[in-house]
């Protein structure tokens, strides 16, 4: 079971949109294998970076409408978003020293 | 700041099934054993919803569940896991220094295990639309395409895996072929001509992929006739094989004409103590079984190496 929480439909405008700090969501699918690759990566994201970011999943399965919002067509994909917007987006599987940029530089910017 | 190298009798590089299998032959074998994997364990096959051809597993099972097992399984017997990148490989005769982006690692046999990347098809608008529309993973993604039409380009048993995997979504698959006949193994041959949802385009090729917000449509030829047409499809799914992650090696070892590393039978490479194994290795049948067969020839070969 993955440490990170989950966030659904009801509850994304409130943990997401609204959240004071960035949230990184990670989409995914009980049946997806690079889902499950990246797991631990984004689990020792989320220790490195708990401070300033927050770290949520959300299941395509069971929330297909937030993951239809938002254009998601492939799992995993990593969104991050910032004051309610989508400010970057990573599909596939990617090693932690590339997330870790994508991060940083989300957090820099604006 | 200076760091004292750690030392290891084996270096294993990947985490796929091929590196796995070496590495729990090489723990048993009482070998320190260092696996370097730059993602995330499993390779290729975690694509792979069902695998049915690896022995003892009746009922299939999937990529991830396998290669997870395959991890659990060596790191029980002591194989030890970090998560870096190997840059390059120095060989200072029985001492060899990996380096990888984060540190240097000293072992006394190598095993190269990095397996395959997933080849682009290198047309205009897949780069654009890769996740919009462009996959590369049909057990992922096939779920967003249901009821829509999607395309399937390759001939091989993992474009015939990936049609069929898409039937139990789409409402159909066109699978886009540049030759008149597939190259997958007949059982797969016989599911995919026999599936009323799969339509096969033969002689064809993509030159575009094309649409707004994400994939509309793609613009086909027929290699022999040179006809372009326009196809409607919602996903395109390429499968167009696969290229050894050899990059860095170059320099270093005999590759062969598509860049796979040349062994002899003991899986030995053209430098001694450094053996490859699973789809880096030259004429590999990239196949988990021959993958987790690899790793143990090397392992046992690493071993007789090492105390020779």
């Amino acid at each position: 079971m993955s440490k990170t929480a989950e966030v659904n439909e009801a509850k994304f405008d409130e943990m997401v949109l609204k959240a004071k700090t960035p949230v990184l969501v990670d989409f995914w699918a009980p049946w997806c294998g690079p889902c499950k690759m990246i797991e631990p990566v984004v689990e020792a994201l989320a220790d490195e970076y708990k401070a300033k970011v927050s770290f949520l999943r959300l299941n395509v399965d069971d929330n297909p409408n937030t993951a239809r919002q938002y254009g998601v067509m492939s799992i995993p994909t990593l969104m991050v978003f910032k004051n309610g917007q989508p400010v970057s987006n990573i599909v596939g599987f990617r090693p932690k020293p590339e997330l870790s940029k994508v991060l940083d530089k989300a957090l820099a910017d604006g | 700041m200076a760091e004292l190298k750690k030392k290891y009798d084996v270096i294993i590089i990947g985490g796929g099934p091929a590196g796995l299998s070496a590495g729990i032959y090489t723990a048993r074998a009482r070998l320190s054993t260092l696996l370097i994997e730059k993602g995330g364990i499993g390779g290729q096959i975690i694509n792979s919803e069902m695998v049915e051809n690896y022995p003892g597993f009746t009922e299939g099972i999937s990529g991830i569940e396998l290669t997870q097992a395959m991890h659990q399984q060596a790191a029980k017997f002591g194989v030890e896991t970090i998560y870096d990148e190997v840059t390059g490989i120095k060989v200072d005769g029985k001492r060899k220094t990996i380096t990888t982006a984060q540190g240097e690692y000293i072992a006394r046999a190598v095993i190269i295990a990095a397996g395959a990347e997933r080849q682009k098809l290198g047309v205009p608008g897949e780069w654009e639309f890769t996740g919009k529309g462009v996959s590369y993973c049909a057990t992922c993604d096939g779920a967003f395409f249901r009821d829509k039409t999607v395309a399937v380009v390759g001939g091989g048993n993992a474009a015939a895996t990936e049609a069929l995997e898409l039937t139990r979504f789409a409402k159909e698959v066109v699978l886009i072929h540049r030759r008149n006949e597939l190259r997958a193994t007949l059982i797969m041959q016989e599911r995919v001509k026999s599936n009323p949802k799969i339509k096969i385009f033969w002689d064809t090729v993509v030159l575009e992929i094309l649409g707004n917000r994400s994939v509309e449509k793609l613009k086909l030829q027929n290699v022999k006739t040179k006809e372009e047409t326009l196809l409607p499809v919602s996903g395109v799914f390429i499968s167009v094989g696969s290229q050894p992650a050899t990059g860095y090696l170059k320099m270093l070892l005999k590759l062969d004409t598509v860049g796979a590393i040349v062994t002899d039978e003991k899986l030995e490479t053209s430098v001694p103590g450094i053996f490859a194994a699973g789809d880096i290795r030259s004429s590999s049948i990239r196949q988990v079984v021959s993958a987790a067969g690899d790793g143990a020839v090397a392992a046992v070969n690493a071993g007789k190496y090492i105390s020779e």
